[in-house]
């Protein structure tokens, strides 16, 4: 079951990837790239992550990706263009990228020691205790300042992000 | 014990007794420094006493110096070069030979600051000419009383440059200043010899202290010839470069683009009898190289007649006096050469008095009639300028060698040590006799074309000379008239300690007197001929010149000297200058460098520009290939040691 | 056990990660618009989550999880402010194509 489930849903994060990178249009890529982030929280549920599974939907798939979504409306951003194009890019990026993957690779492939995933092996065993409880627990006890200092982050990218998007006077006036 | 031996004790015991000779410099080098800084800005009465007091403050102390019973006098102030085995003091040494020079050197210096007084007394630039003297003094004096071969290579420069600058005093005429920097070029070639000669005393003896080497020499009296020979041959071109002999004598005529009172000074009577100095003083090598004693014999004696035979024809009242002066140098080099050295000194001291006189006479007829110095323009002034005439007349007589006048004695004293030198001396000694009979062919000449006959420029009028030029002529004709009563015998016999006694005596009866009147007729022959074709028949010169053009103008071209230096050594310089180190080293090679090193950096600059394309992707290529590399080469020997690629995980 | 019933490996995950790893950054060297640029970026970072949980389940270590819980909120808080600067750059040079937003060059 595991097998089954773990293949089905990495199979579908490999072809979102790669649909991200096939297609011209933004708007493609950007569907593309939900049905990999949705495909994620199925595999985090399956290593018993479920709390991370579900703010994944939430957070990335339902806010980040939406947000993707109304920005390439709004710029009514098109097909790409074939443009001036760049000549390091492939020869140099390429042959780069073969060497991580190939290195990373090696080593995970034939790292040792590794457990293998069961299904419904959570952090804990415990009866009464559930992957939300533990993470809570040290998330609101031990790490509670790296939790509120999050909170202010966000709060100045709110401002970050209006500042930076929003029309001045002269154009307001001229758009008038 | 007497008072000889309680010195003698003293000195032994070291203490030596203070003769305060620092003063003898220090009085010449205070005069510069004040007239030189503040000349400009001091009032001329003023300038002129401080110029004045140095050379009178010099020679006073040099008179009171001048009754010491015991000599050598040794005063050090301290040590100048310490390194290893070699010392070199400052130190000032007076002794007989010395004492000679110095009273030459100040006595006739004072009389020649008077007359500048009276001759550059409208000149702009008076207090920086005073200056200039009073440095050359001071250069002169260190010297004559160095005692180390080091310090009197510093006198020597010294009065190098002060003679450069003095030629060139009136800096912005273009032949003073060319004249100048011959002057100090051709004495630098001396000075290369000069310093040659210094390396090698230093390898061969291992100090520069004139009575260390002569010690070192009496105590091994077999060696001769050899490095001796070099080291002197070496120090001999250091003397012709300063004492004008073959072949370094071009810049001594050109030289009388200075004011006349220099010439007088510095190229008559002190600055170019240093080289005479120098071999006298050094007279302990030479005569341990009898080879290098013949060449400067035999450079005398051919200088002597050269220069001699130059003089007949020129035209210009310095000129003639300046080949003069060459001919009389070679004579004391001559007398060097025979081993004849007070001889040669007793020569220096009586040409100091005659040829200062000379040219200060010279001076007094140029500036009486305008700045004219062709003697063709010149004539029948004996009437206008008594004093000049008859101190010029005292001169004259004086350098043909008549009785009882001072060179007289001096050149009889030099051609009888020639003559019993051996067959080569007596051909010298006919070398020196045909100089006398030119000496005074030319003087004479010169003496009919400028005092007799009658004025060749029309409208000018000659004016005698202020008291203050006309009193050191009388003093140094008086000079030149009783200067050589003291006798060779007592002179050379004052000298013996210090320049060595060379007594060549022949056993041919009466030579003595033989040579002398051969001399006196010589003289008398030359008067006759100068009488004859310039008093008489004031026309003949003109004809004889006419019937020998090609002799004349040999003579009147100074025999192409000059023309023939400019071509095969100056012009070839040039050209090696321009094109070798200007073009190929200067521009091609450190040009081509630099442009080459500014090529490289804004070459690598175009190549490196073309990188920051702004481009986004191309950055991000370069971000993942770094990235790649990093992770390359820290993971890679990892991976190969486990070549079975097992990477265990380790449990935290 | 059958072959269904077989358990994963976690190197398997961890390839897994690697290779989205990879595809984002070629996303990120191919792709001319400056948003599927973007959208690489946050390909990038959810590999990099993916490996994070495989290992906070190896090590029955919580705090993995909670890496990747604030890899989220900053990711999020990144995309609200990438996209802004992407709109302020879309009104000063009207496009969208990488290649032609390059003032920066020499």
């Amino acid at each position: 079951m595991h097998l089954i489930l773990f293949f089905l849903f990495a199979g579908f994060c490999l072809a979102g990837a790669i649909n991200l990178l096939w297609q011209t249009h933004p708007i493609n890529s950007a569907l593309s790239l939900i049905v990999v982030m949705t495909s994620l929280a199925v595999l985090y549920l399956l290593l018993g992550a479920e709390f991370l599974a579900i703010a994944q939907i939430i957070v990335y798939a339902g806010a980040v990706m939406v947000l993707f979504t109304f920005v390439v409306m709004l710029l009514n951003a098109g097909r790409e263009e074939r443009t001036l194009g760049s000549r390091a890019a492939i020869p140099i990026g390429f042959p780069a990228v073969v060497v991580l993957l190939g290195i990373l690779a090696t080593i995970v492939l034939h790292a040792q020691g590794l457990a293998a995933a069961h299904l419904g092996v959570g952090l804990t065993n415990a009866k009464n205790a559930s992957n939300l409880d533990v993470l809570s627990q040290v998330l609101f006890c031990e790490l509670l300042l790296p939790f509120e200092v999050t909170s202010v982050l966000i709060l100045i990218a709110i401002l970050g992000a209006v500042a930076l998007a929003r029309r001045d006077e002269a154009e307001r006036t001229a758009e008038k | 014990m007497n008072a000889d031996q309680t010195m003698t004790m003293l000195l032994h015991h070291g203490f030596i007794i203070y003769a305060h000779l620092w003063l003898i410099p220090l009085a010449p080098f205070v005069g510069f420094l004040v007239n030189g800084l503040f000349g400009r800005h001091l009032p001329k009465w003023l300038v002129t006493t401080v110029a004045l007091l140095a050379p009178l403050a010099s020679f006073c102390v040099v008179l009171c110096d001048s009754d010491r019973s015991f000599y050598p006098c040794v005063e050090t102030f301290g040590q100048w070069i310490s390194l290893g085995s070699l010392h070199v003091d400052f130190s000032f040494v007076l002794d007989q030979l010395s004492l000679v020079m110095l009273l030459v050197v100040t006595g006739v210096g004072f009389l020649i600051h008077v007359y500048s007084v009276g001759y550059m007394h409208d000149d702009p630039g008076y207090a920086r000419y005073f200056s200039y003297l009073n440095l050359f003094l001071f250069f002169m004096t260190t010297l004559v009383l160095a005692g180390n071969v080091l310090l009197m290579f510093v006198g020597w420069e010294g009065v190098g440059l002060a003679s450069y600058l003095l030629i060139g005093f009136w800096f912005q005429k273009p032949t003073a200043a060319a004249a100048g920097k011959k002057a100090f070029i051709v004495n630098r070639i001396g000075d290369f010899g000069f310093l040659i000669g210094i390396f090698l005393l230093l390898a061969n003896f291992g100090t520069l202290t004139f009575s260390e080497i002569g010690a070192k020499l009496a105590v091994s009296p077999a060696l001769t010839g050899g490095i001796l020979t070099v080291i002197c041959l070496c120090l001999l071109l250091g003397a012709a470069g300063k004492s004008a002999q073959l072949p370094l004598y071009v810049w001594l005529p050109d030289a009388m683009e200075g004011p006349t009172p220099v010439s007088a000074l510095i190229h008559a009577a002190t600055m170019v009898t240093a080289g005479v100095y120098l071999i006298a003083r050094t007279h302990f090598l030479f005569d341990r190289a009898p080879i290098a004693l013949a060449t400067v014999a035999i450079v005398g004696a051919a200088t002597a007649i050269f220069a001699a035979t130059i003089a007949l024809a020129q035209n210009d009242i310095k000129r003639v006096l300046a080949y003069s002066t060459i001919s009389q140098l070679g004579y004391m080099f001559l007398a060097c050469g025979v081993a004849a050295y007070s001889a040669a000194i007793f020569h220096l001291v009586t040409h100091a008095f005659f040829k200062a006189l000379l040219f200060l006479a010279a001076g007094s007829v140029i500036h009486a009639i305008g700045g004219e110095q062709d003697m063709r323009k010149m004539g029948g002034l004996r009437k206008e300028l008594p004093v000049t005439f008859w101190t010029m007349t005292v001169a004259v007589f004086t350098i043909a060698g008549f009785w009882p006048l001072a060179a007289f004695f001096s050149k009889d004293a030099i051609l009888y040590a020639a003559f019993v030198h051996g067959t080569e001396g007596q051909i010298l000694w006919f070398v020196g006799l045909l100089t006398a009979l030119f000496t005074a062919l030319y003087m004479f000449r010169l003496w009919y074309l400028t005092f007799f006959g009658e004025l060749r420029s029309p409208d000018v009028h000659p004016h005698e000379s202020p008291w203050s030029m006309r009193a050191p002529l009388v003093i140094l004709a008086l000079l030149s008239i009783c200067g050589g009563w003291i006798g060779i015998m007592r002179f050379s016999s004052y000298l013996a300690p210090s320049v060595g006694v060379h007594q060549a005596v022949s056993h041919i009866p009466h030579l003595e007197w033989i040579l002398t009147g051969a001399a006196v007729l010589a003289a008398f022959v030359g008067w006759l001929i100068a009488d004859r074709y310039y008093l008489r028949k004031p026309q003949r010169p003109a004809l004889l010149a006419v019937a020998m053009p090609a002799g004349y103008k040999l003579l009147a071209n100074k025999y192409y000297v000059d023309e023939i230096y400019n071509a095969v050594l100056v012009k070839p310089l040039f050209a090696i200058s321009r094109y070798v180190l200007g073009w190929i080293v200067d521009t091609a090679i450190l040009g081509g460098i630099a442009w080459m090193l500014a090529g490289i950096a804004s070459f690598a600059g175009m190549i490196l520009q073309r990188w920051q394309s702004g481009n986004l992707r191309s950055y991000a290529a370069w971000l993942a290939a770094a990235a790649a590399a990093i992770l390359l080469f820290v993971l890679l020997p990892e991976l190969l040691r486990n070549f079975d690629f097992a990477i265990a995980i380790v449990r935290h | 056990m059958s072959f269904l019933q077989h358990d994963v490996p976690l190197n398997w995950y961890l390839l897994l990660s690697t290779v989205l790893f990879s595809l984002g950054v070629v996303g990120f060297l191919i792709k001319r618009n400056l948003i599927t640029v973007f959208m690489s970026i946050e390909l990038m970072l959810n590999a990099v989550n993916l490996s994070f949980v495989a290992f906070a389940y190896q090590w029955h270590a919580v705090k993995g999880q909670i890496f990747v819980f604030f890899v989220m909120m900053v990711a999020a808080a990144e995309a609200a402010v990438g996209l802004a600067i992407i709109i302020a750059v879309f009104r000063a040079r009207n496009t969208l194509a990488v290649d032609r937003i390059d003032l920066m060059k020499l």
